[in-house]
C-alpha cells in the first residue's frame, strides 16, 4: 500500500494550493500556514518514499488503476528519491525565509505550493507526456512568481522567461511527440523498449526526437546559449523565489535530462550516436567557459551567483553525455549539491540584503565582522562551489573530472581529458568571484571606523584582531561607537569601502551579533553544515546510486 | 554516412514528387511552415503581443503535428457503445487526449503572457521592447552601455547583458 505515497506526494501541494486562494475570503495571512502544513507534509511523504526505496528499491504506482503502458504510472527509485529529498527540503526551508522576506499574500503562496506540487511530478513520473505537463505546470507558476516582486523590471524578466520556457517545453513535446510516433507509446520504461523493437538507436525519427528533447530541456535548464532568459529572472525575483528557482527549477530539468536520457534512450543510444554526444559535449564545455568567465565579470551578488549556475549545468550536461558510470554518478551528486549550495548562496545573499541592504560585492566590506556568522555561513558555501573538499560541490566536480579522464583512457578519444580540463579552468574561474567575495566579506574596510582591524588602531593589539576578537562584543553595537579612536593615517581606501551597516529596523539576536532574521540564519547556517556533511558521503552517495547506476549500465 | 545517402535518396523522391508530397502529407508541411513562422514572430517582431501570437503559432503547430499523427484513412470516431463488439477502423485516441491537455497548458500560458503585458504596459507605457529597452536603461534596471556595445560577450558584464536581450528579443533595433 505504500505505493500510494507517490500520488499523494503531488496531490497535497496541488490540493493545498487552492486553500490559501479559498480562506484568502476569510482570512488575511492564512498563506504561509497553509504553505508551511503543507510542505511539512510532503517532507514526510518524501521520508516515508525514500525509506520505501531504502528498503525495497524501486517501486510504481499506476494512476487510476490504468496499468502501464497505457495509464500512467509514477515511480520512485533512488535518483528520483534523491531529488525529491532535496524538493521536500528546500520547499520548506525557503518558507522560513519567506516568512520574513516576502513576497506576502496568499495568492503567492498559491503558487508556491503549485510550483511545489508540479517539482514533485517531474520527479516521480514515469511517463513523457505527463513529464511535459508538469514541466508547465512548474513553468507557469515559476513565471508568476519571479513577476511578484511588483517591478516592471520583474515582469518584463518573467516574460522573457516565458517566451524562452514555453518554446523550450514546446521542443520537448515534438520531441516526445517524435518518440510518440516512432513507437506508439509514451511509458518510459515501454519506450525504451519498443524503440529496440521498432526503430533501433539510427532510426532518423529516434535521433531527431532526441535532439529535440535535449534542445528543449537545455533551454529549461539555461545551458550556454541559450541561458540568456535566467540571470535576468535571477536577479528580477523576489529574493525567496529566487533561492527555490535556482535550486530546484533548472535541477528537476536536468533531473528529466538524466532521465530521459539513461531511462528512455539508454547508454546505448548515445553510443550509437557520436554526433549527438559531441554535441552535447560541445555546448556543456562552452556552458562551463562561458558561464565562469560571466559570472567572474559581475557585480551584482545574485547575477553572479545565476551565471555560475549556467557553468554547473554544464557540468552536468557534460557528464550526462560523457556516459560513463563514474561521470554519470559525479553529475547526479553535482546535481543534488549544486541545488543544496545555490539555495544556500542565494539565501545568504537574500538574508543579507534584508539586514544590511547589501546587494552587490562592493557594499559588502567587513561584512564578516558586522555579521560573521553570515558571511562565514556565505563563504563557507562559496568554497563548497569552488569544490574544496570537504564539501559536496568537490565530489560532484571531483566524480565528473575522473569520468572524463576515464573515458579518454578508455578509448574514446581527447573529449574526456578536454572536459576535465575545462572544469579545472572554471573551478579557477569560480574561485575568482568566490575569493574576490571573501576577501569583501573579511579584509575590504581595513583601517575605517568600524571597519576591520579599527579597534588595534592605537593599540598594540594583533593587527588581525579586528575579525579575532570577541564578535559578539565588537560587532553588536555596529556603528561608530567603536571608532572613537580612529587616528586616521590618511591610507584609508576610498568611498566604496564604506564597511556594511544595518538598515532601520534590522533585528537584534541575542545570541549573535548578526543583525539578520533569526530563523534564515538558521536556515542558511544549517545548509551550509549539511553541504559539507554531505561532502564526507562520498561513499554512501555512491552506494545509494549504485542500484541506479548498474541499472541504466548494465 | 547511410544517413547521408538515405537522406540524398529521399531528396530524390522528395524532388520528383512534390507535388505528391503536399497532396499527402500537406498536414505535416504545414506543422514545419507553421512552426517557423511562430518562431520567427517570437524571434523578430519587436510587440511583446505579437511575440505572444508567435508562440501561439508556435504550439498550434505541435498540436497540428499530433492531430494528423492519429488520422487513419477511412477510420471512424473512437467511441465503442458498451456491448457492442464492432471491431472497425478507428483513428487513435491518444494523440486527441495529449492534444487537449496541450491546449489547456497553451491557454493557461497565454494567460499568464498577456497578464504580465498589462503589468509591462501599466508600468512603461508601451509594449515596444525596443523603447522598453531605453526605459528600462533610464530607469536603471538595464544597464546603460548595452545599446553601444558589440555582441561579443567577451566585453564585459554589459555587453553580456545586451546579447541577453538581444537574443531573447531578436533584436528590437532592426525595426
Amino acid at each position: 500500500m505504500t505505493d500510494v505515497l507517490l500520488p499523494l506526494a503531488i496531490a497535497v501541494p496541488i490540493v493545498a494550493a487552492t486553500l490559501p486562494i479559498a480562506l484568502g475570503l476569510w482570512y488575511d495571512d492564512i498563506g504561509w500556514p497553509i504553505a508551511a502544513v503543507a510542505t511539512t507534509a510532503v517532507v514526510g511523504i518524501a521520508a516515508g518514499i525514500v525509506a520505501e526505496v531504502a528498503i525495497g528499491g524501486r517501486f510504481t504506482h499506476a494512476l487510476g488503476t490504468y496499468q502501464p503502458p497505457i495509464g500512467i504510472e509514477l515511480v520512485a527509485d533512488q535518483l528520483s528519491a534523491a531529488v525529491l529529498a532535496l524538493i521536500a527540503l528546500v520547499s520548506l526551508a525557503t518558507l522560513a525565509f519567506s516568512r520574513v522576506a516576502g513576497p506576502r499574500g496568499n495568492p503567492f503562496y498559491s503558487g508556491y505550493l503549485l510550483l511545489v506540487g508540479g517539482l514533485v511530478g517531474m520527479a516521480l513520473t514515469g511517463d513523457l507526456f505527463n513529464m511535459f505537463v508538469f514541466l508547465e505546470i512548474v513553468g507557469i507558476t515559476t513565471y508568476a512568481l519571479i513577476a511578484a516582486d511588483r517591478s516592471g523590471a520583474s515582469a518584463y524578466a518573467s516574460l522573457k522567461y516565458l517566451v524562452v520556457g514555453t518554446v523550450g517545453a514546446s521542443l520537448y513535446l515534438v520531441g516526445v511527440g517524435y518518440a510518440f510516433l516512432a513507437t506508439g507509446t509514451l511509458n518510459m520504461v515501454d519506450m525504451r523498449e519498443q524503440i529496440v523493437a521498432q526503430a533501433g538507436y539510427g532510426d532518423p525519427l529516434i535521433q531527431a526526437s532526441y535532439a529535440l528533447i535535449v534542445a528543449g530541456l537545455a533551454l529549461k535548464i539555461a545551458l550556454f546559449p541559450v541561458h540568456t532568459w535566467q540571470p535576468d529572472a535571477y536577479q528580477r525575483a523576489p529574493d525567496a523565489v529566487t533561492a527555490v528557482v535556482a535550486a530546484l527549477v533548472s535541477t528537476t530539468s536536468a533531473y528529466a535530462l538524466i532521465r530521459v536520457t539513461y531511462t528512455v534512450f539508454t547508454v546505448d543510444f548515445l553510443a550509437a550516436n557520436d554526433a549527438i554526444t559531441t554535441g552535447i559535449l560541445l555546448v556543456s564545455g562552452a556552458s562551463i567557459l562561458a558561464g565562469s568567465v560571466l559570472a567572474a565579470m559581475q557585480s551584482d551578488l545574485k547575477r553572479m551567483f545565476a551565471y555560475s549556475s549556467v557553468a554547473q549545468f554544464g557540468m552536468i550536461g557534460a557528464a550526462i553525455a560523457l556516459a560513463n558510470e563514474t561521470a554519470l554518478l559525479g553529475g547526479i551528486v553535482h546535481l543534488i549539491g549544486h541545488g543544496l549550495l545555490k539555495f544556500g548562496l542565494f539565501l545568504g545573499v537574500g538574508t543579507l540584503a534584508l539586514g544590511y541592504g547589501v546587494r552587490r560585492i562592493e557594499d559588502a566590506a567587513s561584512a564578516a565582522r558586522e555579521a560573521p556568522f553570515t558571511a562565514g555561513a556565505i563563504a563557507l558555501l562559496g568554497l563548497g562551489l569552488v569544490g574544496i573538499p570537504p564539501s559536496v560541490g568537490f565530489l560532484g566536480k571531483w566524480y565528473i573530472g575522473v569520468g572524463a579522464v576515464e573515458s579518454s583512457m578508455a578509448g574514446a578519444g581527447p573529449a574526456g581529458i578536454a572536459v576535465a580540463v575545462v572544469i579545472f579552468v572554471s573551478t579557477l574561474f569560480t574561485l575568482s568571484y568566490v575569493a574576490r567575495l571573501i576577501e569583501r566579506f573579511y579584509f575590504a574596510g581595513v583601517g575605517l571606523p568600524g571597519g576591520h582591524g579599527d579597534d588595534a588602531v592605537g593599540h598594540d593589539d594583533d593587527p588581525t584582531g579586528g575579525r579575532d576578537t570577541d564578535p559578539a562584543g565588537v560587532a553588536a553595537d555596529g556603528g561608530n561607537e567603536s571608532g572613537d579612536d580612529h587616528t586616521g593615517d590618511g591610507d584609508a581606501p576610498d568611498d566604496g569601502h564604506v564597511p556594511v551597516a544595518p538598515v532601520e529596523g534590522a533585528p537584534r539576536l541575542s545570541l549573535v551579533p548578526d543583525r539578520v532574521p533569526p530563523a534564515s540564519l538558521a536556515v542558511l547556517v544549517l545548509t551550509a553544515l549539511v553541504t559539507v556533511a554531505l561532502g564526507f558521503g562520498g561513499f554512501a552517495l555512491s552506494e545509494w546510486f549504485g542500484p541506479f547506476l548498474t541499472e541504466v549500465f548494465a | 554516412m547511410t544517413d547521408v545517402a538515405s537522406a540524398g535518396v529521399d531528396a530524390a523522391v522528395a524532388s520528383a514528387g512534390v507535388v505528391d508530397v503536399l497532396a499527402t502529407r500537406h498536414a505535416y508541411v504545414a506543422f514545419a511552415v507553421l512552426l517557423c513562422i511562430g518562431l520567427y514572430m517570437m524571434i523578430a517582431n519587436p510587440h511583446l503581443v505579437k511575440k505572444i501570437i508567435g508562440l501561439n503559432l508556435f504550439q498550434t503547430a505541435i498540436f497540428l503535428l499530433f492531430i494528423a499523427s492519429a488520422y487513419v484513412e477511412g477510420g471512424s470516431i473512437p467511441i465503442v457503445p458498451s456491448g457492442d463488439v464492432e471491431a472497425g477502423t478507428f483513428v487513435s485516441p491518444l494523440p486527441h487526449v495529449i492534444v487537449l491537455t496541450a491546449i489547456v497548458v497553451g491557454v493557461s500560458l497565454t494567460a499568464v503572457g498577456l497578464a504580465l503585458c498589462i503589468r509591462i504596459y501599466d508600468e512603461y507605457g508601451t509594449l515596444r521592447t525596443d523603447t522598453l529597452r531605453e526605459l528600462m536603461r533610464d530607469e536603471g534596471s538595464l544597464p546603460v552601455e548595452s545599446a553601444v556595445n558589440g555582441d561579443a560577450p567577451a566585453e564585459g558584464a554589459d555587453a553580456s547583458a545586451a546579447v541577453d536581450d538581444a537574443t531573447a528579443d531578436g533584436g528590437g533595433a532592426d525595426d
